[in-house]
């Protein structure tokens, strides 16, 4: 039997009130692939990242990650997906390494993998630190750590080189990059840089999904219109 | 689709028909008692009112537990409507059972009073509930956590009377205990006659109010599917489930 | 278990770093005996007067740390954070309610020599076990609905009003049962065993919303 596929979505809808969010999205990521969502800010892109973390449940359709239908088997799912979202999900007055050890005991995960993602992303040196003093490039690096700590199959990464300097982003590319070899769902300001990492294009134009294809399919007129 | 008026005359119809007869029975059937007077009769409508209110209470918690169990807002429709009835019977209650501390025992309001007083903890904990609804403005999250909020204020219902039960001397009479009851014949029947009605007028009223919220969540329902997104007014905050 | 003991590490090491609840607790109880004392217009208290006095003041002085309890989850994304984690979620309450029972202690350990020496007329040696048994019960009822309210609270607009406001009324019960429970230790004469009925009824009451508080506490952190 092959391999399912990393993400199947069918017909998902999400509501927030009255405002539907998505509506009815269906998309198929064979496992070991790029997803691209596409669209602009209010369309929906966040909203599925967070649904496919687990961290909000769909109203309808069908959502299943790696063959688990979600939510119901959330639990079984949920240590397989690395989220790096808009927040580095961090405390403020703990340091960076206090931060990711506690992440790590959440994922029971040993400590050594927190000293050898430190050194990865040249953060050990500052690593004592409170995030509070950090500046917003370390803080992204160390979310990218928290959202790899585990070695996750499933990386949802919301604008991932936000606020990262060229040789920061360089060093977090093996982490979070293609070269990471797992199967990768990322959104991006910069559409450009999304579509050439991707091996399939989601695009969301109020909440539908209004392309979904392979990126040499997306036309430049319907680019523009995901983002008129 | 659930219909709620379905036999809501009938049950309109049973409800005046009860509450006249209890009007009836309390003016001119049940005796006038001996050291209390006439104001004494006002315990007809007092009583019920309690049981009423708190009954609803606890029933409003049970019908929470539907919601988190099932995630139907109808749950919380029921829940919601059930303790906002609770309430406004349980304010009923407190004016009445001040008025008749007034007359019996010369004072508006007494602490030594047991009952008095958890009733009214009871009721600032439930005044609590729309407030709370209305401070969260996603829907679903409003319905769950009113939902919680109903079930462990339901919960505090019993605990809270014993407490307060065993912290004082009593000097609210007793009138049903565990024993059945010591009211004489005539007062047995005015009272239960009395608390029928007044249980159908909260069960009448429920069933008005789930219909009429029931409608309306329906037609924004339809007007949406028919008319898209922008066919409809955005409700804007509110405390009750839509 | 094991997920408790690190969301109970993280919060204590939190609190340690940045002091921002149990100092303003313990501030706030002190102040408040003197406001007694001037309130009362009384040298000393003793008895069922003392007992309410300390109950109502412990009580109000929780509900300054029920309101910070999830605040660092809120604001820095510590929900999210474990919601990732494949983990049991009620941890979260058990770990939240002990941090807050954590906090309680130490607030009395400062606040009772404090109200010995400031307002209490007998002296607090011989009831002083009975006292810490019958605090410790109450602790443990104000933690559990602490947590909750604060959990249900940390959502809604209004949020530091709508803890209190909640948590109040439903504290009620355990207020009464622990003053009534301490007055008797309290007294000129007193004895030095709080009485077992109003040991029961805290007993019961933690019991209760324990277990309740257990059953929805899922529900609160679900989206």
């Amino acid at each position: 039997m092959e391999e399912p596929p990393a993400i199947e979505l069918r017909g998902l809808t999400r509501h927030f009130g009255e405002r539907t969010a998505l509506r009815r999205v269906s998309v198929r990521v064979p496992a070991g692939t790029t997803l691209a969502v596409l669209g602009r800010n209010g369309a929906g892109k966040s909203t599925l990242l967070r649904i496919l973390s687990t961290l909000l449940r769909p109203h309808a359709g069908e959502v299943s990650v790696f063959g688990e239908p979600l939510p119901r088997r959330a639990f079984a799912v949920r240590g397989q997906l690395g989220l790096l979202s808009h927040e580095p999900l961090l405390y403020n007055d703990l340091t960076g390494r206090e931060n990711l050890v506690y992440h790590a005991r959440l994922h029971n995960v040993g400590e050594e993998r927190v000293e050898q993602l430190l050194e990865a992303v040249g953060m050990e040196r500052r690593a004592e630190d409170p995030v509070r003093l950090l500046s917003r490039g370390m803080v992204q690096r160390l979310a990218v750590c928290r959202a790899v700590l585990h070695q996750p199959r499933l990386l949802l990464l919301d604008e991932p080189r936000a606020n990262l300097d060229p040789a920061a982003s360089e060093l977090v590319e093996p982490l979070i990059g293609r070269g990471a070899g797992c199967t990768r769902v990322l959104t991006s300001h910069d559409p450009q840089a999304a579509l050439a990492e991707a091996d399939l294009v989601l695009g969301l134009k109020d909440g539908r999904a209004s392309f979904v294809g392979a990126p040499e399919q997306l036309s430049a007129a319907k680019l523009a219109e995901l983002y008129a | 689709m659930t219909i709620y008026g379905k036999g809501l005359r009938g049950l309109s119809l049973a409800t005046i028909a009860t509450l006249g007869v209890a009007l009836t029975l309390i003016f001119f059937y049940a005796p006038l008692d001996a050291n209390q007077g006439f104001v004494q009769k006002i315990f007809y409508v007092h009583v019920p009112l309690a049981i009423i209110s708190l009954c609803g209470f606890i029933f409003g918690g049970a019908l929470a537990v539907g919601y988190l169990r099932t995630g139907d807002k109808r749950w919380d429709m029921r829940s919601y409507v059930a303790i906002h009835l609770a309430l406004i019977f349980g304010i009923g209650g407190l004016i009445t059972g001040s008025i008749w501390a007034k007359a019996s025992w010369g004072h508006w309001w007494v602490w030594n009073e047991p009952t008095l007083v958890s009733f009214m903890i009871v009721l600032l904990l439930f005044a609590t509930y729309q407030p709370l609804r209305f401070s969260i403005d996603d829907p679903e999250r409003q319905s769950r956590y009113a939902s919680v909020f109903a079930i462990v204020a339901g919960a505090f219902v019993p605990l809270n009377f014993i407490a307060v039960r065993l912290a004082q001397e009593y000097v609210h009479p007793r009138v049903l205990t565990l024993s059945g009851g010591n009211l004489p014949g005539p007062m047995r029947l005015t009272f239960l006659v009395s608390f029928l009605g007044l249980l159908l007028l909260y069960v009448t009223l429920w069933k008005y109010e789930m219909a009429a919220k029931n409608a309306r969540m329906q037609v924004r329902a339809l007007r949406r599917r028919l008319l898209g997104d922008d066919g409809i007014r955005p409700v804007g905050r509110s405390a009750a489930p839509s | 278990m094991k997920t408790t003991l690190t969301v109970l590490r993280k919060d204590l090491r939190l609190e340690l770093r940045t002091l921002e609840t149990v100092p303003a607790m313990t501030l706030f109880a002190v102040t408040t005996f003197v406001i007694f004392h001037f309130g009362l217009n009384r040298a000393t208290i003793d008895g069922q007067l003392a007992a309410s006095v300390l109950t109502t003041t412990l009580l109000l002085a929780g509900m300054l740390g029920v309101n910070r309890l999830f605040v660092a989850e809120r604001e820095q994304g510590g929900f999210d954070a474990f919601l990732l984690a494949p983990v049991d979620r009620t941890a979260m309450l058990v770990a939240k309610a002990a941090a807050l029972f954590t906090f309680l202690t130490v607030l009395e350990v400062i606040a009772v020599p404090a109200f010995g020496l400031l307002l209490l007329g007998p002296s607090l040696g011989r009831s002083l076990p009975g006292l810490i048994a019958v605090l410790a019960l109450a602790d443990l009822g104000i933690a559990v609905i602490g947590t909750l309210v604060s959990a249900i609270a940390i959502h809604t607009r209004a949020r530091d009003l709508i803890g209190p406001v909640i948590g109040l009324p439903l504290l009620i019960p355990a207020l009464i049962a622990t003053a009534r429970a301490i007055g008797p230790l309290l007294a000129v004469h007193g004895s030095s065993s709080p009485p077992g009925k109003w040991l029961a009824v805290l007993a019961l009451y933690d019991v209760v919303f324990a277990l309740i508080a257990y059953a929805v506490f899922d529900f609160l952190l679900e989206d």
